[in-house]
């Protein structure tokens, strides 16, 4: 349920962006969820959902860019899919994440007088 | 306003932000890390499903680790502070972190804390996390290493089911062995086989509060930390005095590293 606490985090960067720009309404919130991030991506709707409601993000529908998980080798020797052991097959060392980590606030869309 | 024709419109701006929805934990995380390396503590974030026997660890921790180490606990729990008062039965300085409904720790949660807790004084703080195997693994707390408790009864696939918090770990401690015995489709080798299907550089160390098995390894495991063996004004003594490269003292110490 910590989806409700990344929302909340996430508002407090929206409404920060928006007062720099002093923006009248949000009209897109982009984000970028790595699939391993730990983050449930309809739980992640449903708590925007509850939160925005008069808010400055109440017309702002959130578009969720999923990112999948990539595990590569350290040494070079390419990817390494996930669901099965996380080293390099040719050297035996630990793979490294490539990508599916990210909880990222990417884009907004702002209404500016 | 519409430059364009003058209509009086607003305009619709695109903003690229790139930016981290959790970088202000990860600002507090750092802050709380740098205080930790300041003093020479070592911190460990402990973290579990609900009744993995994180607290039983910790109490035959304070046993074996107690009278060498100064030990310290910061518990995580919704309500109650029934498990910082177990710990310090057992010796050690713990304070409670009540959470309220929150299902994690977070940085500032913790930084919190730590003002109840003489903290500077200590060689090891665990930071017990709220019982969860989900939430606790996206903040970061400020800690050296993430430490996840799964016991035996948890069923063998439970990493697979819950990667990301695996993945973080540094070191999963196999908890209630003595259990196997009643076990018998409980396979050690399965857990550690699944294990390293999320974690890159699996460790785990079998352990059982109740015989003490596996304990002294645990803390041997500890005691390796950087943090604990080394006090910090030994890498002073490193690479940025070049006038005592040749120095013997210099040369000894990293013989042995």
């Amino acid at each position: 349920m910590h989806e409700y606490s990344i929302v909340q985090a996430m508002f407090d960067q929206i409404e920060s962006q928006a007062a720099r720009r002093q923006a009248i309404a949000v009209k897109r919130v982009c984000v970028r969820i790595g699939r391993a991030a730990g983050v449930d991506v309809p739980l992640l709707k449903t708590a925007y959902d509850t939160f925005r409601v008069k808010t400055i993000c109440e017309q702002a529908p959130l578009e969720v860019e999923e990112i999948p998980e990539r595990w590569s080798c350290p040494e070079g020797h390419g990817d390494i899919p996930p669901g099965r052991r996380l080293t390099c097959d040719q050297c035996g060392k630990p793979a490294t994440m490539a990508s599916g980590d990210e909880i990222v606030l990417e884009r907004l869309e702002l209404e500016v007088p | 306003m519409c430059d364009s024709c003058g209509c009086g419109d607003s305009d619709i701006v695109p903003v690229a932000v790139h930016e981290r929805i959790l970088a202000n934990n990860e600002r507090a995380a750092r802050h709380n890390r740098e205080h930790f390396h300041d003093h020479q503590v070592a911190v460990i974030n402990l973290m579990g499903s609900p009744g993995a026997g994180k607290t039983a660890v910790l109490e035959a921790t304070a046993r074996v680790l107690g009278p060498s180490k100064k030990l310290g606990v910061l518990v995580g729990d919704l309500a109650t502070d029934n498990d910082a008062r177990r710990v310090r039965a057992a010796g050690i300085a713990a304070e409670a972190i009540t959470t309220g409904s929150a299902c994690h720790l977070d940085a500032d949660m913790v930084h919190k804390g730590l003002h109840r807790l003489p903290w500077r004084e200590l060689d090891v703080l665990f930071i017990e996390n709220v019982g969860n195997l989900v939430c606790p693994a996206v903040y970061d707390l400020g800690q050296d290493v993430n430490v996840v408790a799964l016991s035996v009864t948890e069923g063998e696939d439970k990493p697979l089911k819950y990667p990301t918090i695996f993945r973080k770990a540094d070191l999963v401690l196999l908890t209630k062995v003595d259990l196997l015995s009643v076990l018998p489709d409980i396979s050690i080798d399965r857990i550690r086989e699944n294990l390293s299907m999320v974690m890159p550089k699996p460790l785990m160390i079998p352990v059982s509060a109740t015989s003490g098995q596996g304990i002294d390894e645990w803390v041997r495991w500890l005691e390796d930390l950087k943090l604990v063996s080394a006090p910090s004004h030994h890498h002073a003594h490193g690479d940025a005095h070049d006038g005592h490269a040749e120095h013997h003292h210099h040369h000894h110490h990293h013989a042995h590293r």
